[in-house]
């Protein structure tokens, strides 16, 4: 328990102000238009911040040993979940099935990309709907 | 209000009782955001178009709450280091606070989905609006819920009482803006 | 902060308040944990009554199609398919978890390592009261418009997700509402049983001197936490699929039904697991004591429960051999699921060695405790041939999968239950049962369960698939021969049912006028046997014990008696 105070309340600001950066970074990344640098900017900046949130403000480190095991425990039943599960919800079709709904939508698409005009059906199928924003980015 | 039993003040794993059940909360939590977060991947991942519904979220919205709450919990974060000097009345101040921005961010969520929704981006719309409202959804009632304990905790703060469970609330205040570091480029920022 | 370690007589003080309690206080709104755990027991047990009554119902019109079954009348086909549903989900989530998780659990618990209570008894009460509305939402779906979900407790989509399909478009919400309210109630239970076993230990209790049924409970508990996640957000996108019109399930409109079978069984074969690891907790305490020895193997029955529970998230996919899934994966989860025998079969094992040269006892308890590791065997090996992907193409769905995972299921929630209520009677209601009618009891109900079950592999394996109404419509599946097999099926049911008339009896019969048990009435060394029978409010009174020793010394060379009670300082 002592351990904790061992920082004052500067010590938590600072952290703050660092995961804020991190949060422009991530924010900025996209609008560089370079789909590598965004999954970093997205995801391995998100992996930071929580890293930062959980050892700092949640002081996972001066918990006993084995709280980190558990919650290490549950994230890896999620990937056994996820490589479980993948194989088949990622395909249009298989043994005996196809999705038909998913084909059209995904041939759709392409001839869209194809004509240049994707990025303008926000919510699919469901006529000229305009965008949730006009600061979104466009994603090409 | 009856005192707690005796097992309740024992530590054999080496801390105390209420830390180590929000530990497990968040535990059974990781799961749930885990499968849902799981399954929207596994589409998000095979759908080409969805990058093209995705670009219709306003990433500056997702961020802004981002920063609300990232600055609450730095405020929860805060309410807990006065509660170990022992500082109730200065904790719970935090932990109003804290709530203060739960409440920014639900009203903010309101004005999103509010816009969205006029625009005909509903949750019928298609499965990634589905998938976008459901985990938006689930998050924002952890959020509400995680607020409501929050006041009673604040109310017990302020009379300098039960000051360790300002802790435990924290740690479970974190965990939530957690899953929101993790939704906020999953729903708003890959496209 | 109350955050120092409180040991021995510093303990002593603080919590009895002693005010006379109201009859709300201590039977409707208890905190106490013993009251608590009765509440799940006896709501666990009317439920199965419940089950069993669906389960007649639907035999009933197998074996005698189209009759006006007694008590319920012409099963429609509708009824049909609520009824089994019904008796799937209930015997499942309403029976199995709340019998052998929270009322074992919240019993057994606190009392094995000396603990005045749960750590948080308002959590636990909360636990059972969302439980007890979920079983409520169960029951009321059967009067509702359209009736009661008939889409098998599985609720694969399209059929649980389209009421032009199911045509219960009520009665299916009202099903996964209930589910998910179930499952909130047991991650609460769980977080207490977790919490209580890790933290509240007596002092002096270390890692290896807690009694197996605690370690198993806990097992479970964590196994049901981190299985469950997946499907409570998977209801909540069924609900939406129902009543908001999403897709997530239909591959019409960009969903994948599949997904669901996934989300399912992600948590529907480890929940297999959830509720066996008490009950073989149950039989080693029932075991150790009625031979008279340590457990065999103690650390290896523990360290094969956490492998058995590791493992059993990497085999959900063989329930979905046929659904369509990548041949490449079904590999993958055939050589899992063979490889979950092991642990099993290891711990049948253990439990064969335990017996070996010991003082066996045949008593209530012990009997049910031996029938659990034989019926139980005869469930494990039938599910080897349903494993191979190869066979189960041709087994799947039909009576043989059902027989099997009744071996499985039966001995865990109904043996292991009376196995467990007859041991703790005496604890539990400070009466010894009778032996002579729990004996009776016992014959009466293992015997028709093998009749019942026997048949059924016999007609799947000729091909008699499930889930269809009447077979007279089927002329290869209604011959002669199968058709009697279904009525010796039926008949063996009634009996059994029957039969548990004399188990009501007994324990009416015994709570009312059996002889005092007084406290250990079977020289038991583990904890809960140093309070008196029935422990009261806060369990030791006059001072929560001190553990110097394992929970199974029995017949140790150095101790005069064969038990040396963990609490007896050396």
């Amino acid at each position: 328990m002592s351990a904790h105070e061992a920082h004052g309340d500067e010590f938590y600001v600072k952290t703050w102000a660092i995961l804020l950066v991190l949060l422009l970074i991530s924010v900025l990344g996209p609008l560089l238009g370079h789909p590598v640098l965004t999954l970093i900017t997205a995801f391995g900046i998100a992996v930071v911040k929580a890293y930062l949130v959980a050892v700092r403000f949640m002081h996972i480190n001066l918990t006993p040993r084995f709280v980190t095991y558990a919650v290490a425990t549950t994230l890896v039943f999620m990937l056994l979940f996820f490589a479980g599960t993948a194989p088949d919800v990622m395909k249009n079709h298989g043994t005996n099935w196809v999705k038909p709904a998913w084909i059209q939508a995904e041939a759709a698409y392409a001839a869209e990309v194809a004509s240049g005009a994707a990025g303008h059906h926000g919510a699919g199928g469901h006529g000229e709907a305009p965008h949730g924003g006009e600061a979104a980015p466009a994603h090409h | 209000m009856s005192a707690r039993p005796i097992a309740t003040t024992r530590s054999a794993a080496g801390m105390p009782t209420a830390r180590l059940a929000v530990w497990w909360i968040i535990a059974s939590e990781i799961v749930i955001f885990g499968g849902l977060l799981g399954s929207y991947i596994m589409h998000r991942l095979a759908h080409g178009v969805w990058a093209d519904y995705a670009a219709a979220t306003n990433p500056w919205i997702g961020g802004f709450n981002t920063f609300v709450l990232l600055t609450s919990s730095l405020m929860a974060v805060l309410g807990h280091q006065a509660a170990e000097r022992g500082d109730g009345p200065r904790a719970a101040k935090m932990l109003y606070l804290t709530c203060g921005g739960g409440l920014l961010f639900i009203c903010v969520k309101a004005y999103e989905w509010t816009t969205e929704i006029s625009h005909g981006m509903t949750i019928t719309a298609n499965t990634f609006w589905s998938f976008y409202y459901t985990a938006a959804g689930i998050h924002a009632l952890h959020v509400i819920a995680g607020c409501i304990i929050m006041l009673f905790v604040a109310q017990t703060a302020k009379k300098n009482l039960e000051l360790h469970r300002v802790e435990i609330i924290g740690i479970y205040w974190h965990f939530v803006d957690v899953v929101w570091i993790f939704l906020f480029p999953l729903l708003y920022i890959a496209k | 902060m109350a955050e120092t370690i409180h040991v021995g007589h510093a303990e002593e003080h603080g919590h009895h308040d002693h005010h006379e309690m109201s009859f709300l206080e201590k039977y409707v709104f208890p905190l106490d944990h013993k009251m608590i755990a009765m509440q799940y027991m006896f709501t666990g047990m009317f439920m199965a009554l419940i089950g069993g009554f669906f389960a007649y119902a639907f035999r009933m019109q197998l074996a005698f199609p189209g009759m006006d079954v007694p008590f319920w009348g012409v099963v429609t086909p509708a009824d049909y398919n609520a009824l089994v549903t019904s008796h799937g989900s209930v015997m499942i989530f309403w029976v199995a978890m709340p019998v052998l998780i929270a009322a074992f659990g919240n019993y057994l618990i606190p009392l094995m390592i000396g603990a005045d209570d749960m750590v948080f008894p308002k959590i636990n009460r909360l636990s059972y009261q969302i439980f007890l509305i979920s079983a409520i939402i169960i029951i009321a779906s059967f009067f509702v418009e359209g009736g009661a979900f008939g889409g098998a407790w599985t609720a694969y989509p399209p059929l649980s997700t389209k009421a032009q399909y199911s045509l219960t478009p009520i009665g299916s919400t009202m099903w996964i509402t209930a589910v998910a309210l179930e499952f909130v109630a047991f991650l609460l239970g769980g977080i207490n049983f977790i919490t209580t076993a890790m933290n509240s230990r007596a002092p002096g209790m270390k890692m290896w001197d807690i009694p197996m049924v605690v370690w198993m409970i806990v097992i479970a508990s964590i196994l049901f936490m981190l299985s469950v996640g997946p499907l409570l957000a998977g209801g909540i996108m069924m609900i939406f699929d129902q009543q908001l019109g999403t897709a997530f399930f239909d591959p019409d409109r960009g969903g994948d039904p599949i997904l669901w079978q996934h989300l399912f069984w992600f948590f529907g074969h480890p929940e297999v697991y959830v509720v066996l690891l008490p009950a073989v907790g149950i039989v080693a305490e029932v075991m150790t004591v009625f031979s008279r020895k340590k457990l065999f193997a103690y650390k290896t029955v523990l360290y094969t429960a956490i492998g058995t529970g590791v493992l059993s998230f990497t085999v959900w996919a063989h329930h979905q051999f046929i659904a369509g899934i990548d041949p490449r994966m079904a590999n993958v989860f055939t050589v899992t699921t063979l490889l979950i025998s092991v642990p099993i079969a290891e711990m049948m094992f253990v439990y064969i060695a335990t017996l070996y040269g010991g003082k066996i006892t045949l008593t209530t308890p012990m009997l049910w405790a031996l029938a659990f590791v034989f019926e139980f065997l005869i469930g494990g090996i039938t599910g080897i041939f349903l494993g191979a992907s190869g066979n189960d193409i041709y087994m799947h769905d039909t009576y043989f999968v059902l027989a099997h995972f009744h071996y499985t299921f039966y001995p865990i929630a109904i043996i292991g239950t009376y196995a467990g209520f007859t041991f703790w009677f005496p604890k539990m209601f400070g009466k010894m049962m009778n032996d002579g009618l729990g004996k009776l009891h016992f014959w009466l109900t293992i015997i028709p369960f093998n009749l019942i079950f026997l048949p059924l592999f016999v007609l799947g394996a000729s091909g008699q698939h499930r889930r269809i109404y009447d077979y007279t419509n089927f002329p290869e599946l209604a011959q002669p021969w199968q058709q009697d097999l279904r009525q010796l099926a039926t008949i063996s049911l009634v009996v059994m049912l029957g039969a548990q008339v004399i188990f009501f009896y007994n324990v009416i019969k015994s709570w009312m006028s059996g002889p005092p048990a007084g406290k250990n009435p079977w020289n038991s060394g583990t904890l809960e046997w140093t309070a008196t029978s029935p422990p009261p409010h806060g369990n030791w009174p006059e001072g929560l014990p001190t553990c110097y020793r394992g929970p199974y010394e029995y017949s140790h060379p150095d101790h005069d008696k064969d038990y040396w009670p963990q609490n007896e300082p050396a």
